[in-house]
């Protein structure tokens, strides 16, 4: 029954791994070669191991060794074989299939032997803590999420491991009924970490909340403005720093352009 | 609504209209139009039999006709009935059935088998409401309606996690909260955090089965503190004072019973081991504890006294206002808290704020107050008396019956208020509030039932559990489970099960799919579901709500009705209407009413068919394509339907060619109209979208006993200037008596419109957290499961949802035990265990010393390892606490 996800990796994945990893090691083959170039432009999309390093670094970094996927006891970690356009042999996850149950004792991470998966970016005051991981950003489609429609679901909200963290419910009238109100689900960047329970557990046929990596899924405001009625948002002013601005208008030098006045009269 | 595409549903759609839900669902109703449609749906009936074809209790399941289904059936029935006369034949009945298969099963069971060994799950569900209602209303059912919700200023949820478990209505106090936050609070009371305390103005966390020191804290606040706030008018014109005997047990098993005896040296007895006999010999004797003395104190008892218990009973006599103040008088702020404060972690200063917040919210004058519940104020080895204590605050404010004020029961179950309470399938009920034991109640069902009088058994003991234990101990011979899932939903499951599978007993379960309870029987029959038959369900506002049959059923499954009325073919007046001699609790013979039967018209070998679902009276109900009700919709009971199923007579089978639900539903309703329980003629509620009765020349109730809005009320109080008449008449007339009993000199004074408050103190459940297993157990449901999850397990998105039940509890517990998050854990108590996964985050957040499992999961089958005692009174099992161990698995 339940325990069979806990069971040791069975054989049958064993051989799927090595298969992985040896395809890794012959990726220098010509053949190869240009899938696995294909595979290095698609993988903006994957959705990596906790404690991962940027992409660009994670792809230097990985050897493709495997450790990580056989140290998850939920088999949540697969590694890219020969045609699934991923670069080959790195880790990942398809939360929809199996997310990350965001274990507390982290145990992909510490087995990673070339720091692609980065202890220290998942550890805090010393101790390793996985609600300090950012696998990636839970993302909502409004128009197919069924709270938005005024359903009781909140499926997503009571799956995740941090709700009230990551994400919150909002509630509000509805005012086509009268007396219902809506509660939809938010998610907040600041806590998630892109477990993906939430998009396990969304009941529309194509998940209508999922996890996108946080360079994918998040936008970002300039740190010229700090918002003054959020005392937090003062941390952005750390990267705040004097740019010089240049427009179509401003390209010439203010000499250049007061000299020529050749369209004035 | 509903849209079927080759004669399969493939959508639901909401509907805007409905008053309750505007069109709205939960996640369960959004995938409603699934439900009937997992690959594993049971199509046609499966007997256990050998390599020869018998039947055999060892053999495994295989296809046979209806025919054969219904020859075992017969067979197994006429045994049981030689076995142990009409307490021998027993059915598993139900909150899920429509309101005609309720009644057409209760009809059967009771007027043709005679046996009272009828009732439902809804037992399980709401008893302890509905002798709350008994015993303070003298009538079921809650006076108030939904739109409280929208008229309330202050929403109180006690043991309820309405937010999961009444998505919809909660939706609606959400709105409301919303709509006034300043003014509209919102207080959650329970035993652990849960979703429902998010919108909370007020959380507390309260020690199981201290709720009702709770409110009787409450209670003493008003009459000690605040006298001023008592309605003194309201309170003498309407209210009495009451009282019981308090050393009533738990409702488990009494010494005698035949699976606890003999009685070994070990501690051992019968079929239970030592360490299940340590908590079942405290259904005899207990020792008052240092908890409970205090609260005992006014009833004659202090801590360290021996209780000598006698088991449950309904007796209450009056007493004075000044003897109730007596019984209020331990729930001082200090005392209360220190027994009710649930949360270790909480400090003791900041818990008895909130109690006086409470108390203060209840009080504050021109405060409307809507107390909501549900199981766990019902579940509850005390649940009777919880739930007269709820009334008690109410009344004395008088905040009860009032537009968006009163104390609200609310229901679990699609029908348990409809079908299982007011059709009445309970073994000690008839419908419309009428009950077994009352012989002028038997004879009006006796007359309208067209059965010769004294056909009707009086004793009716065997309700759910009972039924389970009458099976152990050999007097239940056949049973048959209907729409329900008894194997998976009562406490002590292992014995159960045991007894269905390894003693000499049949066996029945008709279902859709195939759960734990078909899993243990000898014959499956595969039932029609929702949408495959017409129907009518009630639900806790009083509302009934009709539908048509919008599909023909999957394979050969039948409606329930059908398989009633197909099973009453076998059974003539000289099969059953004999004498039948003593048996379990029935210490008279039922007499031979034959001679009578003859003299009605019937003969020996008159089927039960043709007497209780075939009669003139039945035929003059019409099938007729041209009746705008019927027109364009299919029939499959009336009229057969295109499928050809062979019958069970191996004929195909082609429809009784009159309208049976029409004519159930119409009979029945006739028990009710004129007497506080009018329905609408059935046709209407084809042209509604429900109504709450009573309905009075054509106008629905919302609040009753207030003569403002309720006819019946208006009738009583006609001629004077009182507002509201408690006009049930159950139990209206009472002896007097102080805290301690009942003075046996005085007379029985009547009691006419008036309702009861009753004194009831707290007393310790029967299992309590020990040195070795030393946590509280506490079950429940999840939002995207219904109860035993037979259903929606089945539908994809819910099932990928909520895949497993799991084991909610502290992290602090968690590494306290060597537990890891997300690894497996043994819940053990007295009675078993079952393996779950460790859950320290999340929905759930109980406090230390608390775990939650949820028991939709049947692979985490959490009823093994709970208890079956129940309140004494309502016999409703307490799911909500007992005590396991918790260690790695």
């Amino acid at each position: 029954m339940n325990d069979k996800k806990r069971e040791p990796i069975s054989d049958r994945r064993k051989f799927i791994l090595s298969m992985a990893r040896g395809a890794g090691l012959a990726a220098l083959g010509g053949l190869v070669w240009s899938a696995y170039v294909d595979e290095v432009t698609a993988s903006t999309l994957l959705l990596r191991p906790p404690g991962a390093l940027a992409e660009k670094d994670f792809l230097k970094t990985c050897i493709k060794c495997g450790l990580c996927v056989e140290a998850c006891p939920y088999d949540t970690l697969l590694l890219a074989k020969p045609g699934d356009n991923k670069p080959l042999g790195t880790p990942y996850f398809i939360p929809r299939d199996v997310p990350c149950y965001m274990c507390t004792d982290i145990p992909c991470v510490p087995v990673c032997p070339t720091g692609a998966l980065d202890e220290e970016s998942v550890t805090t005051n010393g101790v390793l803590d996985i609600n300090s991981a950012e696998m990636g950003l839970a993302v909502i489609d409004a128009e197919s999420c069924i709270a938005f429609w005024g359903i009781q679901c909140d499926a997503c909200y009571r799956a995740c491991p941090i709700l009230e963290e990551a994400i919150t419910i909002d509630y509000a009238q509805n005012l086509r009924t009268g007396k219902h109100a809506y509660m939809t689900p938010v998610v907040h960047s600041d806590a998630c970490t892109g477990c993906g329970m939430c998009e396990l557990a969304c009941v529309t046929e194509k998940a209508s909340i999922f996890v996108l990596p946080r360079e994918v899924s998040m936008g970002k405001a300039g740190s010229h403005y700090i918002k003054g009625w959020d005392k937090s948002d003062e941390k952005r002013l750390e990267d705040a720093e004097m740019k010089t601005t240049t427009t179509k208008l401003s390209e010439k030098s203010a000499m250049d352009s007061l000299n020529d006045s050749e369209d004035l009269y | 609504m509903l849209a079927t595409k080759n004669g399969k549903i493939v959508a639901v759609k909401g509907d805007p209209a409905a008053p309750v839900n505007r069109g709205l669902n939960c996640i369960k109703g959004y995938f409603n139009a699934k439900i009937m449609y997992g690959a594993d749906r049971l199509t046609q009936p499966l007997l256990r039999m050998n390599d020869k074809g018998e039947f055999d209790k060892h053999g495994k399941f295989a296809p046979v006709s209806w025919k054969r289904a219904f020859d075992e059936m017969e067979v197994y029935a006429k045994k049981a009935l030689q076995h142990g006369g009409p307490e021998s034949v027993a059915v598993f009945a139900s909150g899920q059935y429509t309101i005609m298969e309720g009644y057409a099963a209760q009809k059967m069971m009771k007027g043709g088998f005679r046996s009272n060994a009828f009732d439902p799950n809804a037992r399980h569900c709401m008893a302890s409401a509905v002798v709350g209602f008994y015993q303070t209303f003298g009538i079921d059912e809650p006076s108030g309606c939904y739109d409280d919700i929208e008229l309330t200023d202050t929403v109180v949820a006690w043991g309820s996690n309405m937010a999961e478990m009444h998505p919809i209505l909660w939706s609606r106090v959400t709105d409301r909260k919303l709509s006034d936050p300043d003014r509209v609070k919102v207080v959650s009371i329970q035993t652990y955090t849960h979703r429902t305390s998010d919108l909370a103005d007020i959380e507390i966390i309260f020690s199981p089965n201290t709720d009702t020191a709770l409110w009787n804290y409450v209670a003493r606040e008003i009459v000690y503190n605040h006298p001023e706030a008592i309605d003194w008018d309201f309170i003498k014109k309407h209210i009495i004072f009451a009282a019981g005997p308090v050393n009533i047990g738990y409702g488990m098993r009494r010494a005698g019973e035949k699976s606890i005896t003999p009685v070994n040296p070990d501690g051992s007895a019968g079929k239970y081991s030592a360490k299940e006999m340590e908590i079942i010999n405290k259904e005899m004797k207990t020792i008052v504890s240092e908890k409970e003395g205090p609260a005992l104190e006014p009833y004659g008892y202090k801590a360290g006294d021996t209780m000598n218990h006698t088991g449950g009973t309904l007796g209450h006599w009056e007493i004075s206002f000044e003897e109730y103040k007596k019984s209020l008088a331990p729930y001082t702020l200090d005392y209360t808290a220190k027994i009710v404060k649930g949360d270790p972690d909480e400090s003791i200063e900041g818990f008895k704020k909130k109690l006086q917040a409470l108390a203060a919210l209840y009080i504050e004058k021109d405060r409307k107050v809507v107390s909501f519940w549900t199981m766990g104020m019902n579940q509850h080895t005390r649940g009777t008396w919880d739930n007269t204590l709820s009334y008690n605050v109410h009344f004395m404010l008088n905040k009860q019956a009032r537009p968006g004020s009163g104390a609200f029961s609310l229901t679990g179950q699609p029908s348990a208020c409809g079908t299982a309470r007011e059709v009445g399938t309970f073994t000690h009920r008839l419908p419309a509030d009428l009950m077994v034991a009352n012989p002028a109640h038997r004879k009006i069902a006796e007359k309208k039932w067209m059965i010769p009088e004294g056909t009707l058994n009086s004793v009716g003991t065997q309700h759910i559990m009972k039924i389970h234990r009458d099976i152990e101990d050999g007097l239940v011979k056949f049973a048959w489970v209907n729409v329900c899932n008894p194997y998976q939903d009562s406490g002590s499951a292992t014995h159960w099960i045991k007894a269905a599978r390894e003693m000499d007993n049949f066996i029945v379960t008709s279902d859709g799919y195939p759960g734990i309870s078909a899993k243990v029987s000898d014959l499956i029959l595969p039932s029609a579901m929702i949408y495959e038959k017409w129907g009518a369900y009630g639900n806790a506002e009083r509302r009934t709500q009709h539908w048509r049959q919008q599909v023909i059923p999957v394979g050969d499954a039948m409606s329930d009705t059908w398989q009633w009325a197909e099973f009453a073919k076998r059974f003539t007046v000289d099969d059953l209407w004999g004498e039948w001699k003593p048996s379990g609790d029935r210490k008279e013979a039922l007499p031979d009413v034959r001679d009578k039967a003859k003299a009605m018209g019937y003969s020996g070998d008159t089927t039960m068919f043709d007497i209780l679902y075939a009669n003139p009276v039945a035929k003059g109900y019409k099938i007729d394509q041209n009746d705008p009700i019927q027109k364009g919709y299919d029939n499959s009971e009336c009229s057969g339907d295109s499928r050809n199923v062979v019958g069970s007579d191996d004929k195909v089978f082609e429809g009784y060619g009159f309208f049976i639900q029409k004519y159930l539903f119409e009979e029945y309703a006739a028990f009710g109209r004129g007497h506080g329980h009018d329905l609408a003629p059935f046709d209407v509620y084809h042209k509604v979208r429900g109504l709450k009765w009573p309905v009075v020349d054509g106008k629905e109730t919302q609040w009753r006993f207030n003569s403002k809005y309720d006819p019946y009320a208006a009738k009583e109080t006609k001629g004077t200037d009182d507002e509201f008449a408690f006009y049930g008449k159950i139990a209206k007339a009472l002896q007097h008596g102080t805290l301690t009993g009942k003075d046996n000199e005085s007379v029985k004074v009547p009691l006419p419109n008036k309702a009861k408050i009753f004194a009831r103190p707290y007393m310790d459940p029967p299992e309590m957290p020990d040195a070795e297993y030393d946590t509280w157990l506490c079950t429940g449901r999840v939002l995207e499961h219904w109860h035993s999850g037979t259903m929606t397990m089945r539908v994809p998105e819910l099932f990928r949802a909520v895949p497993e039940a799991l084991c909610y509890m502290h992290p602090k517990d968690a590494k306290d035990k060597e537990l890891k998050q997300g690894g497996l854990c043994w819940v053990e108590s007295r009675r078993g265990r079952v393996k779950a996964r460790v859950e320290t985050r999340g929905r759930n957040r109980p406090a230390r010393g608390l775990v939650f499992v949820p028991w939709f999961d049947e692979k985490v089958f959490i009823n093994k390892v709970c208890l079956d005692a129940t309140c004494p009174m309502s016999k409703q099992n307490d799911f909500k606490k007992c005590a396991v161990k918790i260690y790695k698995a």
